[in-house]
């Protein structure tokens, strides 16, 4: 009895710890972010009306409550500017994430079937880059496809082009910083199923009468699916909200929705509006993450 | 190494005999001096192996001694250094392991978690391109075979390890294939379910008309399944026999004490009769055993004898002629098992040995008490001269 009470007590804190911290650091933050959402722009410090205030009593309380509307969003709905923004957004993450799969799938499958001694050297050299700070590796890549740049410059050197091509401000461009950037998030999980996979299972399929081709499509990618399903949503979610790699590398014709945000928010004050943006990214994003969750269940149940 | 090429004796021929016989038809399966090297080390050392077509052939010995990795060779996962293996008298070498005619059931069923039964069953079929309905009808056959009738539908997680080794077994067997390789495929169940498998195992291949070859390192096993038992030894083959003859004729000391349990007496010849040999032994002075069909060379050699071989009295049989071979010694330690007592006997030379004494009478089970005095005789026929 005794026993139970002493181990029950911290076992109860671990179960609430991450509802804690999400309240904490999820859901007021983001209370904030959708009262401001059904707020309007003001010339004043706040940038928005109403304000909530406990100073005025209970009848400014609710008269801020009454003020309250959800115009923003209206606003995202009729203007062209948010809505490609959004789609804008969500295709270049799945393009970005289909050619990260592309790339990273090979590499992850490679590295799982080195010695296990390399396995360990292979993974550090995935994860080296984050030693540098993000910003400096995305500059690194201005240097490298700006007018004379180091590409250019050796493509001119081997004589592949006769006049410097035009890279940076391209959506090629965005693609070569978005791909790099999130490489390793792609891989890392791709890696952790691959390596758990079970070798006699291949072998398995190969005394069967499966062709190397057959094996890898029949066993190996349908049982790397989970590793395929976290690394992909742990780089679509954040591409999509991307602003710093399309502001620096991307031109300035069509935006992501982070750059119109930044926009809303920075050059024109406009503090519901982009908060407005916000919480309808959210939702945006909700949508993956809720998809993944019920197949993940739903193949849980299967094998139940 | 006793290569015996005869065919399975029936149990009641009393003596095998030394010459091998011609053998009616060449065999399905020839290893060739097979050498496998791990870096430095020889997982298998030199292996010579004919197996013949619709034979239960059992590879065994214990843990790390290179079972597993001639079977991989046979299955085509590993690629010995040096020597040939033949099938049906072709070269199997270049013969990637997708196009072997050769199925392995592996050591843990290796089933595929994202299938269930029937396409785990269905696998090696669509792969070989069988048409649709055959396929139908196949793994119907091959799912009553092993009994998992209902159970189609569920994926191996949801089976207990019995039906997971059926499962594997009906894959493995879907092909048809000329051979079928079997890994340790009963170490994951439990003894009881063990021994009904076993029995299952070779009513299958008995209807089948397979040639299948186990690996395992429970001696036991391998003589409840197997027509033919290969013992290796540290990835060399010891003896390969039949297995009353592994029993009864061990090869070498080795093979003696891993093949069930074993007296041995460690000794000198001191004379050559016509059909007996006196060996002069320190925990046991004079033993006579019976002439072994090869003659032996050796002058130190071992006289060995089975526990259930040896039969204990209360004073010296007399007039016995049979109790030539008499030992006295302190019963030290008994173990009652059910169907024999397992004695423990201190001999007076100082030496320790084991006698069974099977418990015929139920009321009468108790035997001789401890620390009783007890007479230890055996018969030179009942006595296995071992050189090596
Ligand atoms: N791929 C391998 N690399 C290095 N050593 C191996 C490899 N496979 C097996 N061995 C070694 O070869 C020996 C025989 O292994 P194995 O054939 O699996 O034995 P068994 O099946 O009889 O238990 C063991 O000592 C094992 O460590
Ligand atoms: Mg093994």
């Amino acid at each position: 009895m005794s026993a139970r009470r002493i181990f029950s007590r911290p076992a109860r804190f671990a179960a609430i710890a991450p509802y804690v911290w999400m309240v904490l650091f999820f859901l007021v933050p983001f209370a904030f972010v959708a009262k401001i959402s059904l707020s309007q722009t003001a010339i004043a410090q706040p940038p928005y009306t109403p304000v909530f205030s406990l100073a005025g009593g209970w009848s400014s309380l609710s008269d801020a409550f009454a003020a309250l509307s959800p115009d923003n969003f209206r606003l995202l709905l009729s203007d062209d500017l948010y809505l490609s923004s959004y789609l804008r957004s969500v295709v270049v993450a799945l393009t970005s994430t289909a050619i990260l799969l592309l790339i990273g799938y090979p590499i992850a499958y490679g590295m799982a079937r080195l010695p296990r001694r390399w396995q360990g050297i292979a993974m550090m050299l995935v994860i080296i880059p984050f030693w540098t700070s993000f910003l400096i590796r995305i500059y690194a890549w201005v240097n490298i496809l700006q007018h004379d740049g180091l590409l250019n410059q050796i493509l001119l050197a081997l004589h592949l082009v006769s006049t410097p091509v035009v890279w940076l401000s391209t959506d090629s461009a965005m693609y070569v910083g978005i791909v790099y950037s999130y490489l390793p998030f792609m891989i890392l999980p791709l890696f952790a199923t691959l390596t758990k996979l079970e070798p006699a299972l291949e072998e398995a399929a190969a005394d069967l009468g499966a062709s190397p081709r057959e094996i890898f499509w029949l066993v190996t990618f349908p049982l790397s699916l989970p590793g395929v399903g976290a690394g992909s949503l742990l780089c679509f979610i954040p591409i999509v909200g991307e602003f710093v790699i399309p502001d620096l590398l991307a031109g300035s014709k069509s935006l992501m929705i982070g750059q119109t945000l930044w926009l809303e928010f920075f050059t024109n004050k406009d503090w519901p509006v982009a908060s407005s943006i916000a919480v309808v990214l959210l939702v945006v994003l909700l949508l993956p993450l809720l998809l993944y969750d019920r197949l993940q269940r739903r193949q849980l149940e299967e094998s139940r | 190494m006793a290569d015996d090429i005869a065919t399975p004796e029936p149990a009641a021929e009393p003596t095998p005999s030394p010459e091998p016989r011609p053998d009616p038809q060449p065999p399905i399966l020839r290893i060739e001096n097979v050498v496998k090297t791990f870096g430095s080390f020889r997982a298998v050392d030199g292996v010579s192996l004919d197996i013949r077509a619709g034979e239960f052939f059992a590879l065994l010995g214990p843990s790390g001694c290179g079972k597993t990795t001639l079977l991989r060779m046979l299955a085509g996962f590993e690629t010995p250094d040096e020597g040939r293996i033949l099938l049906s008298g072709e070269d199997i070498a270049q013969v990637l392991p997708h196009e072997r005619p050769v199925n392995m059931m592996f050591q843990n069923y290796a089933l595929f978690p994202h299938l269930n039964v029937r396409d785990n069953i269905a696998f090696g079929l669509r792969r070989a391109g069988m048409p649709r309905a055959e396929i139908t009808t196949r793994v119907a056959e091959m799912v009553a075979l092993v009994r998992l009738e209902g159970l189609e539908k569920r994926k191996p997680d949801q089976l207990s390890g019995g039906q997971k080794q059926r499962v594997a077994l009906a894959r493995s067997l879907a092909r048809r294939p000329q051979v079928l390789l079997l890994d340790e495929p009963m170490a994951a169940l439990d003894k009881k379910l063990r021994e009904s498998t076993q029995f299952e195992l070779m009513e299958l291949q008995r209807r089948l008309g397979m040639t299948f070859i186990i690996v395992t390192h429970d001696q036991e096993e391998a003589m409840t399944v197997a027509s033919r038992i290969g013992v290796m030894k540290a990835g060399k083959l010891e003896q390969v026999a039949v297995p009353r003859r592994l029993y009864e004729e061990p090869a070498s000391r080795w093979v003696a004490q891993f093949v069930g349990d074993i007296n041995l007496f460690e000794g000198e010849v001191t004379a050559r009769e016509p059909h007996r040999l006196r060996v002069s032994t320190a925990s046991a002075g004079e033993l006579v055993a019976a002439q072994p069909v090869a003659p032996i060379d050796e002058s130190k050699v071992a006289v060995a004898i089975r526990p259930e071989k040896i039969r204990l009295a209360l004073r010296r049989p007399a007039g016995d002629a049979a109790a030539i071979n008499c030992v006295e010694g302190i019963i030290s330690d008994t173990s009652y098992l059910g169907g024999k007592t397992v004695y423990k006997i201190r001999l007076d030379g100082g030496a320790a040995i084991h006698a069974a004494q099977a418990n015929t009478a139920r009321l009468d089970a108790d035997g001789y008490g401890l620390n009783q005095r007890v007479v230890a005789w055996f018969t030179p026929d009942d006595c296995v001269v071992l050189e090596r």
